[in-house]
């Protein structure tokens, strides 16, 4: 057994670090937040200064040759910053659809910087269920008709392309019969109602309206493309916990240095016994966090791995997200310090792709069968 | 022993039930529900209403304008109002100044006082916190000092809610270094609008503006303005947080907040059924539910006490703790029941596009609602401190 990271993976690790310590400060992140909810020289200097956006392929699709080991180092480090870019939605979620669909000039394009993706599976009805679909894909001519509501899409109001599930077959909330399209955003009978999202980042309400693809936006298969959405949602899913993991650490680390400046009563509030207690509690949620991020990374794609963590993860950031904000006192809920931002990433990811239950109740059906 | 209330009792919940109805203004109804605020108009415009009714200080002895309510009515009174979810009448004014007013003040500042407070006319704001003294409040630092029959005051506050509004407010300062941090307390009444107060915003979770810094250079306040004696500040503050206790357990808000969580859970789908049936979500409802009835029961003792003539005791720290509590967790779970729709950030939408609606309504308000509840642990005295008072006081370790 061996956990240890490559001198390759350390570097990636040392240098995304150092750029974010020196260009992603708090002040920064808000004033992106703030502005245009992502900034593309950011994202260049990812593609270009650091590379990073090559982290996870292979050599051979022009790649660094790492895989989702990297993906975890890289969203962990992310996450400690409150990084607003979209690593999961364009290189996690677009750059695995199309390494797994072979479309390696789409994986060059994201590697390059030029191309981002948002990824629009959840529908308002459909709760975390991503074959609930309900948005439909008909063939007309040489490509489709697509018709329907996505909810809640990150990422999607700078996007250069949105990944769309659509139902070409079955019913509602069946895995047969869903396809998969990448489209231009912006194209013709796609409507976007944009907004900011609680944790400081942008999401939309995507309509199609009747919105005419070409032939060639069919990403995979007709009608059996559940299965990569599945297995990319479950690799999203862990490296959502892999930035869970950063965000814990800081949550824990700040609050901590908090607790050891502010005096009351005559000494820093860190020597109140029942204090020390929960960043101990906090300390060991992040622990575990990284624990299960690592597990869930080397089992991929093992989706009971991916549902225990993200379970187990959930909690951690609902107790850990609290904590903070009590040991702060009133200086927690004001908007000007960062730990009330990390709280509300924290408040966020914990229902990203499935909340706790949800994923808990995934693990109950694939470790006791559905019947339990 | 008898758990129902008395024929009288009834009655008079069906007058102020009546009465909510009739009055309660049409356009404050649901104003939250659609992501709105509270705005100072809307306070005070229910506030008067009331006022004029002669119910607005229910606690209030009626030679100076109480109602002359039995503790039995006062609850039923305070449920009905949550029932109805009104504006809620803020305290600083009715039920924290005031009964320090009418305890330890004079004439002269009773007469003068108390009735712009029923009226509405005064708004008021409390000035107990410091940068530095949170929990530990007796450590406080603005400091005024004698100058003829003037005080003149120095020093910072800080969470000062709704100060932006204030006419008046209410502080402590310290008004001898030399003796023992209780003792050198002296409890002052501040025209908000004497030169020298700056009032500065502080913005919360949820992006509101709820609390402020309070800067005070070198501001004259004539020294009629005290409440008690020099040195005997501490005395009033005591006194506040013991009498300030009464609807500190929020139950009847919280059933309405969990009324309300029920609709969206019983709205919300989870697959072909609703999130109401969803056995975790259900069993997580249950729990809440149980907590609170253990709540009620619990506050239910305590006004039987009370009304049999017993002294409110340390136990007001219990149903603040989990009062909170359980205010907390209903805003949490009801982020949860929104699902994906706790995301979208209300104050982000500039317009109203119905025809491609951003969620439920109920969900645009989840998530700074849920942000914004945290502080009920903390103001107040916060949860440890709480904890700490029953260790002490009713526990005697
Ligand atoms: C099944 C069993 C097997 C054991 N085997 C061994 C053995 O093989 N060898 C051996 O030497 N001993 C052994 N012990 C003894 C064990 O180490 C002691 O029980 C333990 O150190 C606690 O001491 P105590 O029982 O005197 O409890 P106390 O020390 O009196 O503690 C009572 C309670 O107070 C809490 N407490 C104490 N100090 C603090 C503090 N500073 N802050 C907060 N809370 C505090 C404790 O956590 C506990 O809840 C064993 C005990 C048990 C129950
Ligand atoms: C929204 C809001 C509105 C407010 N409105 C007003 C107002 O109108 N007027 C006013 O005067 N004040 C107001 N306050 C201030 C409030 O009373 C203080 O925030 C509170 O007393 C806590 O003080 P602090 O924020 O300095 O936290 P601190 O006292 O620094 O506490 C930080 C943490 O340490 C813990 N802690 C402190 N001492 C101990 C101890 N001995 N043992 C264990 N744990 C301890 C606390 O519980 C907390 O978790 C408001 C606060 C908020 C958040």
């Amino acid at each position: 057994m061996d956990f240890s990271y490559t001198e390759t993976q350390t570097m990636v690790r040392d240098t995304l670090a150092r750029f974010l310590a020196d260009r992603y400060d708090h002040e920064t992140r808000m004033k992106i937040s703030r502005g245009d909810g992502w900034s593309p020289d950011i994202w260049k200097a990812f593609a270009e200064e650091l590379g990073i956006l090559a982290a996870p392929f292979a050599e051979s699709l022009g790649g660094l040759g790492g895989g989702a080991v990297e993906n975890m180092i890289v969203m962990e480090e992310l996450g400690k910053a409150l990084v607003l870019e979209p690593y999961l939605s364009t290189v996690v979620i677009g750059g695995g659809f199309a390494r797994e669909t072979g479309r390696t000039d789409l994986v060059e394009s994201i590697i390059a910087g030029g191309v981002t993706t948002a990824f629009a599976w959840a529908e308002p009805k459909g709760r975390f269920d991503p074959a609930n679909i309900t948005t439909s894909a008909k063939r007309s001519g040489s490509g489709w008709t697509l018709s329907g509501h996505k909810a809640v899409v990150r990422d999607a109001p700078f996007a250069s392309h949105l990944i769309v599930t659509a139902r070409t077959g079955g019913g509602q909330r069946e895995q047969a019969g869903v396809s998969l399209f990448l489209i231009e955003n912006g194209a013709k009978g796609v409507v976007r109602r944009d907004y900011p999202t609680a944790d400081g980042g942008r999401a939309s309400e995507v309509y199609f309206e009747n919105a005419e693809v070409p032939g060639e936006a069919l990403l995979g298969e007709t009608d059996g493309a559940f299965p990569l959405v599945s297995r990319i949602i479950d690799e999203a899913t862990t490296a959502l916990c892999a930035e869970a993991v950063g965000v814990l650490r800081e949550l824990h680390r700040q609050t901590q240095d908090y607790a050891q400046q502010r005096k009351q009563f005559g000494q820093p509030i860190s020597k109140f016994q029942v204090l020390q207690h929960r960043m101990v509690d906090m300390f060991m949620e992040a622990e575990q966090a990284a624990s299960m991020a690592l597990m869930a990374t080397l089992k991929l794609p093992d989706p009971a791995a991916v549902s225990m963590a993200k379970a187990k993860i959930g909690k951690g950031l609902t107790l850990s997200g609290q904590e903070a904000i009590q040991i702060h006192g009133g200086m927690g809920m004001t908007d000007e310090l960062a730990i009330g931002h990390y709280f509300k990433r924290a408040t966020m990811i914990e229902s990203q792709f499935g909340n706790t239950d949800w994923h808990l109740q995934r693990y109950e059906a694939l470790a006791f069968g559905e019947a339990a | 022993m008898d758990l129902s209330f008395s024929p009288e009792d009834a009655a008079f919940r069906e007058e102020v039930r009546r009465f909510i109805d009739e009055n309660y203004p049409e356009n404050l109804k649901g104003k939250l529900d659609e992501g709105e605020e509270w705005s100072k108009e809307d306070y005070l415009s229910w506030h008067r209403i009331l006022g004029r009714k002669g119910w607005v200080a229910p606690a209030w002895p009626t030679e100076y304008g109480g109602p002359g309510w039995s503790a039995t009515q006062r609850y039923i009174f305070s449920e009905e109002l949550a029932r109805a979810d009104t504006v809620p009448i803020l305290p600083f004014g009715i039920s924290m100044v005031a009964p320090v007013i009418y305890t330890f003040g004079t004439p002269e500042q009773k007469a003068r006082f108390l009735p712009r407070i029923l009226s509405g006319e005064d708004w008021w704001c409390q000035g107990y916190s410091e940068p530095g003294a949170g929990s530990d409040l007796a450590s406080l630092r603005t400091k005024a000092e004698r100058d003829g029959d003037h005080y003149v005051v120095n020093g910072q506050k800080t969470w000062t809610t709704l100060a932006q509004h204030a006419d008046w407010g209410f502080f402590l300062v310290r008004t001898d270094a030399s003796v023992k941090a209780q003792e050198g307390i002296s409890f002052l009444l501040i025209d908000m609008k004497t030169p020298g107060i700056t009032v500065r915003p502080i913005i919360t979770l949820g992006g509101e503006h709820e609390v402020n810094e309070v800067w005070l250079e070198n501001v004259r306040v004539p020294v009629e303005n005290r409440v008690h004696e020099e040195n005997k500040g501490w005395t009033c503050a005591k006194f506040l947080l013991a009498h300030e206790r009464t609807g500190i357990a929020g139950v009847a808000r919280s059933k309405r907040g969990i009324e309300k969580l029920r609709a969206i859970a019983a709205t919300e789908l989870d697959g072909d059924r609703s999130l109401i049936e969803n056995p975790f979500f259900k069993r997580k409802l249950a729990e809440l539910e149980i907590d609170l009835a253990a709540l009620e029961f619990t506050e239910l003792r305590g006004l039987a006490a009370l009304a049999a003539g017993k002294p409110p005791g340390a136990e007001s720290s219990l149903l603040k703790i989990k009062g909170t509590e359980i205010q907390q967790r209903i805003t949490e779970l009801t982020l949860e029941a929104v699902g994906h729709y706790g995301a979208p950030w209300f104050r982000g939408f500039g317009d109203s596009d119905n025809e491609h609606a951003i969620g439920p309504e109920y969900a645009l308000r989840a998530a700074p609602t849920y942000f914004n509840m945290r502080k009920t642990s903390i103001y107040g005295g916060s949860n440890e401190i709480q904890r700490g008072i029953i260790a002490k006081m009713v526990l005697g370790l």
